[in-house]
């Protein structure tokens, strides 16, 4: 049943009234523009929360704000795919917003009024991303994601940011015009851009290389915020910004808008049943598989550690991209886990990362001996995530990685599972040291160093994702219901589809 | 009926054209006297196409015809008012309103002689854009279209030293234009023995294959293509946008292209009719030219470093745009063409109210140098960025509609050549336009002169300001709106070829 409430608009307005609030407090009351900023995450949270219940019970909120051309409208439509990224983004923003405030103050970053009202701006635009209900809607917030999110990529306002920035622009900009002649491909061909569970489109609408061409089109676009190998240059470049937007633009919004993409692209507009029927997922698949590969490998050569979570980011997105193009039921429920997962593990690495900086100013890993004597709640933080990363039991991340290998065995492809052992290894190869290295050597020179301020604003942020992994490892149905919105999503897209096995 | 709203068709062109001939009468009385007249007979040219978009939608998209002294068609003149072109008549008197308040600080110095002359010319400019797109007699087009030029290169020849020899050179070009229109109204009057638009469609229909057809196409094609600035036919536009006065230089580059790009639709569509194959190969060759100058045109615009004769190089690309949507020749295209006329003008507007306002108050406009803006001037930074992000035809600004209509167009006419181009175009314009962008927020400070200090918080006299705000806010609002403007404006009125 479909309810027509304008909350999912408010829910995007929200952090967007909160934007123009921050920009027009300016430095002067800085902790008035911080509160706008927290006040706004937790309505935000809310709203989406008060929507939960409804859309579990099988309903979806559905309005239009306007007309964007003739025939489509800027509609926003809650199913259970985008009420788990809603969700998850939503949830997110509180802790980071936090760590924010931590972060920037003890770092004393000049430009704080335009960094948090662009911050606002993306997780709009995130919302935005998750509910609309066609793609035209969804490539509206696709860009403006772009837009907000460049001038916190080119913060620091130096050279090496600025190419950076540029990096960035070129891959997304272009991939978001690629982006937008698939938009014009499908309406031509289907006559409609509603997302549909199962697909929009089918065979016999066009010629099988049409829907091919398109497809390979669309799925690049998807792939270069999703960071699929070759198409993932800019994500380590844009490790210059500062660490509280690589933990929540690219672990969670972001890159996560990418995956997000491809998911629905999968999903909603071509559908298991066509891409089954027109081969190319395979080329999808090994393309993520190898990322997944190649990315471990690259990230255990990383000495600067938030170079080495980027790549470690790289290969856990491609999990995302791998389920999704298993094309089976449990894959694709994996993914939304994996979703998830992800993001509360690398959000909680990237804040460490953070926490370690702004106190010791070091960000190589080969320099970070025995700093867990001075953070230990931070590295103890760092050792959960990582170990989650790795795909322990009990562990947010071990969940995921349970139903992307069933869904591997659900459409007999095994092969897929050796990938992920793999890169289970890998990823402990790569994380481990760097808690061996915190914890277990001493530091030559303990008495000279100096260390930072201590600030609660960063630790307990940290403590909350870290313990948020926890709980979604041991009990994954835990309030926001993200197993549960998994499997619905999973079995509308999957509808009447086994995944052949 | 009210009086006025019956006569308010022929008020849109009657009431600046009286205000500004006594213009310079009125300023030798007292200075600025001439200007607030003309200024305020745009204010009711712009209220007379406003209540006649109103009619003209409330009838139903059936168009308002009103004979000249109540002579009736084929003797006697008419203005037709159809949805299409009281929507841009609405959109020329707008801007000409805005702009003329715009121009109040760049001439409150000078003598009675320039200011009065300054506004006698630029309330003829607007009477020569509303008359071409309102008239629905050819012959009549070309005298507004002469009034347009003339008056055009009066405001080009006031920029300074300069510009005396790039108006001479659109002088020298834009006459060859008026005279190749004439000679292709010759070649129809020789045919079909009529004037009036109307009455030229329906005689015209049997002679389509008689090569005197295809000879008037022609000239209409190359005549208006050198009014448009249309590649290869551009040479004159550079210069004269980067050296014309800087308070005319809005209205100019926004809108002296769209009346002859106007014209060159209704000729293709209304009265040619886009169903036949003389046109639809005049359509290729317009098709081939726009595709031409949005790639030139992009790429000349990047290695420019006078920030207006960037601008003008972006035209040539984005009349490319208004071009291929024209050579499509089916509803998107058309559809998409009349958007981008539309958003072209604002977009375009912006940007030049904005470079005037960093002119009149630095004096130069290096691109190079323009660091540090944001501080200075906030409000026309962020106009500048709302601009260029609708160059770029990003949304939810104006330029990403007509993009996705003239793609959707290109699709359904299976010319899929102009998707690509229409990318990589977008991409060029990613490049100069964020090069801007990056420039005003990211480097540092330039150190320039202060000609003009500003004595308002915002940077600017507020004449200034208000356009500048006005223009840019209506570049979102466009955005929000199109499918408004398409729905109940645009689709109203399209050719009858479509809708049979």
């Amino acid at each position: 049943m479909t309810i027509i409430d304008c909350r999912p608009f408010l829910a995007v307005a929200v952090s967007m009234l909160a934007a123009l609030l921050i920009a027009f407090t300016g430095e002067k009351h800085r902790n008035v523009r911080e509160a706008w900023g927290a006040l706004a995450a937790v309505t935000k949270f809310g709203i989406i929360c008060s929507m939960l219940p409804a859309v579990l019970a099988g309903d979806a909120y559905e309005y239009t704000l306007c007309q964007i051309t003739d025939t489509l409208g800027l509609t926003l439509r809650t199913d259970p795919a985008g009420m788990i990224f809603a969700l998850l983004a939503s949830m997110l923003w509180i802790p980071v917003h936090f760590y924010s405030i931590g972060y920037m103050r003890c770092n004393q970053e000049g430009e704080q009024t335009g960094y948090f009202a662009a911050f606002a701006v993306c997780i709009s635009a995130c919302m935005g991303v998750a509910m609309s209900a066609n793609l035209l809607t969804f490539f509206f917030f696709y860009e403006l994601l772009t837009l907000a999110s460049y001038p916190l990529v080119l913060h620091h306002r130096n050279q090496e940011a600025l190419m950076a920035a540029r990096k960035y622009l070129i891959y997304t900009l272009i991939s978001g015009q690629l982006f937008l002649v698939g938009i014009i491909a499908v309406y031509c061909i289907a006559g409609t851009v509603d997302f549909k569970a199962g697909g929009i489109l089918t065979i016999d609408m066009a010629p099988k290389w049409v829907i091919q061409f398109i497809f390979i089109l669309m799925i690049m676009a998807g792939s270069v915020k999703a960071a699929v190998m070759p198409l993932h240059g800019w994500l380590p470049a844009a490790m210059v910004a500062p660490t509280p937007v690589s933990a929540l633009l690219h672990a969670v919004a972001v890159v996560k808008t990418g995956v997000f993409a491809v998911l629905r692209i999968i999903g909603f507009v071509f559908g298991p049943k066509l891409l089954s029927q027109i081969g190319l997922i395979d080329l999808l698949a090994w393309a993520a598989a190898l990322t997944i590969l190649i990315s471990s490998l690259m990230a255990l050569r990383q000495d600067h550690l938030k170079r080495r979570l980027a790549f470690s980011t790289i290969g856990q997105l491609s999990y995302i991209v791998l389920g999704a193009s298993l094309l089976s039921p449990m894959a694709i429920k994996g993914a939304y886990l994996h979703l998830v997962a992800h993001a509360v593990m690398k959000i909680t690495l990237f804040m460490c990362a953070g926490a370690i900086i702004a106190r010791t100013h070091r960000n190589q890993i080969s320099e970070l001996y025995g700093i867990a004597k001075k953070m230990p709640y931070t590295m103890t933080c760092f050792t959960i995530a990582s170990l989650g990363i790795a795909g322990i039991p009990f562990f947010v991340g071990f969940i995921s990685k349970w139903n992307l290998a069933l869904g591997a065995l659900q459409a007999g492809k095994p092969i897929f599972i050796v990938v992920w052992i793999a890169s289970a290894l890998l990823a402990g190869g790569y994380l481990l040291p760097v808690v061996q290295m915190a914890f277990f050597r001493k530091d030559p020179q303990e008495g000279i160093r100096k260390y930072g301020e201590h600030s609660n604003c960063m630790v307990i942020p940290i403590c909350c994702t870290a313990i948020l992994s926890i709980i979604l490892g041991v009990i994954p149905d835990a309030y926001p219901h993200f197993f549960r919105l998994a499997t619905m999503a999973s079995q509308a897209i999957c509808a009447g589809w086994t995944g052949g096995w | 009926m009210s009086i006025f709203a019956h006569h308010a068709p022929v008020f849109i062109v009657l009431l600046p054209m009286t205000a500004s001939l006594l213009c310079m009468l009125f300023s030798r009385m007292s200075r600025n006297l001439g200007c607030y007249i003309v200024m305020a007979s745009i204010v009711g040219a712009f209220a007379s196409a406003v209540s006649v978009l109103q009619q003209v939608v409330a009838q139903g998209g059936k168009a308002i015809h009103y004979y000249m002294g109540g002579w009736q068609p084929p003797i006697g003149i008419e203005f037709v008012l159809d949805p299409l072109n009281s929507c841009l008549a609405v959109l020329v008197t707008f801007l000409s309103m805005v702009i003329s308040l715009y121009a109040r600080p760049f001439v409150k110095d000078e003598d009675w002689l320039h200011v009065g002359g300054y506004y006698t010319l630029f309330g003829l400019l607007t009477v020569g854009l509303c008359g071409m797109i309102i008239t629905g007699d050819v012959f009549n087009l070309y005298v507004y279209l002469e009034i347009m030029s003339l008056s055009g290169y009066g405001l080009i020849a006031l920029g300074g030293r300069k510009s005396m020899l790039a108006a001479f050179r659109y002088l020298l070009m834009g006459t060859i234009g008026a005279s190749l229109y004439l000679l292709g109204v010759g070649y129809m009057y020789a045919i079909t023995g009529t004037l009036n638009m109307a009455d030229m469609a329906q005689r015209v229909a049997p002679f389509m294959n008689s090569p005197l057809v295809a000879m008037a196409i022609a000239c209409f094609i190359i005549g208006f293509g050198i009014k448009m600035a249309l590649f290869p036919l551009h040479g004159w536009q550079p210069d004269a946008y980067t050296f014309s006065h800087p308070a005319a230089a809005p209205f100019i580059a926004g809108l002296m292209s769209k009346a002859p790009a106007y014209a060159l639709i209704r000729f293709m569509y209304y009265i040619f009719k886009v169903d036949n194959p003389v046109v639809h190969s005049a359509l290729n060759v317009i098709g081939i030219l726009g595709i031409a100058g949005m790639l030139i045109g992009s790429f000349m615009a990047l290695a420019q470093y006078d920030l207006r004769r960037m601008l003008a190089y972006s035209s040539v690309a984005q009349i490319g745009y208004i071009a291929i949507g024209i050579a499509m020749g089916n509803v998107y295209g058309f559809i998409g063409a009349v958007l981008h006329i539309i958003n072209h003008a604002f977009m375009k507007s912006a940007l030049f109210l904005v470079t005037g306002g960093i002119c009149y108050r630095f004096g130069e406009v290096n691109i190079y140098r323009l660091g540090g803006l944001n501080r200075k001037m906030m409000f026309s930074s962020v106009t500048i960025t709302l601009a260029s992000l609708s160059m770029i035809g990003l949304p939810p600004t104006a330029g990403f509609f007509s993009k996705w209509y003239l793609m959707l167009g290109s699709y359904t006419a299976h010319e899929y050549i102009y998707i690509p181009v229409l990318v990589i175009s977008s991409l060029l314009n990613a490049i100069y336009f964020f090069r801007i962008i990056e420039q005003m927020f990211v480097q540092r400070e330039a150190s320039l002169t202060e000609v003009k200090p500003p004595t308002t918080f915002l940077g600017l006299p507020w004449e200034m300001v208000v356009p500048i705000a006005c223009v840019g806010i209506g570049v979102l609002v466009l955005g929000f709106c199109s499918a408004d403007i398409v729905v109940n404006i645009l689709k109203l009125g399209l050719p009858e070829v479509f809708v049979k």
